[in-house]
């Protein structure tokens, strides 16, 4: 390190350069040194407990429900099982669409109240006739899912897939295509 | 920023000594490497300390993944070592760091014992740290167990047989440890419960006790 007077005789004029006292480069270093450790040992285990938010999600895959000739105007309930991992546990839950069959084809809805996430029936309440009611907090929605009351939004509904042999196929869920 | 928070909640709780008693804390001429290198053997205590605390950190995100059940620990395991990011890093380090935390220990007690500072007045602190190593063992007992192979029942098997050869109370031990008759689901969850609260609280404990006393009698002196 070069000492204050040094600078008297530096060609380049009196731009004297701050020197870094002592104290401030030890205080660099091992403040360096310790966040490096600190690092070390602090990044992968953030990254290992985000881990669930970062993996890949994929689409369920098709699965059989009903014939076509079975649906009716009047949505009708159906139970399927599907293939859930969920990290090291692998079950088959079983999952219920309310499917029902129209001029626009055919509509296959979650019973997933968008509210809170209980579950509504159809035409389980005197007062909502021919809509889904949910029991929870009294939000009602159209055949086609359109909500009416408490909740912000429509019914999910299932991918649909008809087969050859007049099955119907139902996918994962997305939001309601026919209604906002 | 940072110093006008600080300096707010400094002026009300006067904080300030609190660090200032630890980072001014002065290191005698003989304990220190830069002027006698072979002092490094007095790092060894800090070194087990650092280790712990890496062993706690990684712990607690282990436990955020491992379920302590004999049908599903083995896949828990399996599954956050290989599908989770990161997993065989944090596994690793709880794994390596075990072992490790037993030998930088030896090595501590090792300079404890040839530097005589467990002489009076220190007695109670070589109690403290024996209490403490055991407590470390017990933790390396009970984690083994946890990721339910074939190792870690056989290893635990052994364990309870050599519970069972103390005499008179060792079959009462032994079932006390199992939690029943034999190693199985109740094992597997008294070993979990004893590796991350009892244990841990113990340490935590001693630790304090360990330290607060190596403040107030300070490090011994020169060979």
């Amino acid at each position: 390190m070069s000492k204050p007077h040094e600078n008297e005789h530096n060609p380049h004029g009196p731009t004297a350069r701050k020197e870094m006292s002592r104290r401030q480069f030890l205080s660099y270093t091992l403040g360096g040194a310790s966040a490096f450790m600190i690092g070390g040992a602090a990044l992968p285990m953030v990254r290992f407990a985000v881990d669930p938010l970062l993996q890949k999600k994929t689409d369920s895959d098709y699965v059989k429900v009903v014939e076509v000739s079975k649906l009716t105007a009047e949505p009708q309930e159906f139970n399927f099982e599907v293939l859930q991992v969920d990290g090291w546990y692998e079950s088959k839950p079983t999952m219920t669409a309310w499917i029902c069959k129209d001029e626009k084809g055919i509509l296959a809805l979650s019973p997933t109240c968008k509210h809170l996430g209980c579950t509504v029936s159809w035409n389980n309440n005197e007062k909502f006739k021919d809509q889904y009611f949910c029991p929870c907090h009294g939000a009602h929605y159209t055949k086609e899912g359109k909500q009416l009351a408490v909740a912000r939004a429509p019914l999910d509904e299932y991918k649909v897939k008809v087969s050859e042999d007049g099955f119907v196929y139902l996918g994962s869920k997305q939001s309601n295509t026919r209604v906002q | 920023m940072f110093k006008t928070v600080y300096n707010w909640i400094d002026e009300r709780l006067d904080i300030t000594p609190m660090w200032r008693d630890v980072a001014d804390h002065e290191v005698p001429e003989h304990v220190n490497p830069a002027h006698h290198f072979s002092a490094f053997v007095y790092c060894f205590g800090g070194l087990t300390f650092f280790i712990t605390v890496i062993q706690i950190l990684s712990g607690m995100f282990l436990t955020m993944y491992y379920v302590p059940d004999i049908i599903n620990a083995y896949y828990s395991v399996e599954y956050l070592q290989t599908k989770v990011a990161f997993g065989q890093i944090v596994r690793g380090m709880h794994h390596w760091g075990a072992s490790l935390v037993i030998v930088m220990m030896f090595l501590h007690t090792l300079r404890v014992f040839f530097t005589g500072s467990y002489k009076a007045p220190r007695e109670m602190n070589w109690v403290v740290g024996m209490l403490i190593f055991f407590i470390m063992l017990g933790l390396g007992f009970t984690g083994y167990l946890l990721p339910w192979d074939n190792k870690a029942y056989f290893a635990t098997k052994v364990g309870m047989e050599i519970a069972d050869t103390v005499p008179y109370i060792g079959p009462y031990v032994k079932e006390l440890l199992q939690g029943g008759e034999i190693v199985g689901a109740q094992t597997l969850t008294r070993f979990f419960a004893i590796h991350v609260f009892f244990l841990p609280a113990a340490l935590l404990a001693m630790l304090g006790a360990h330290f607060i006393m190596i403040r107030r009698q300070g490090i011994s002196g020169p060979l």
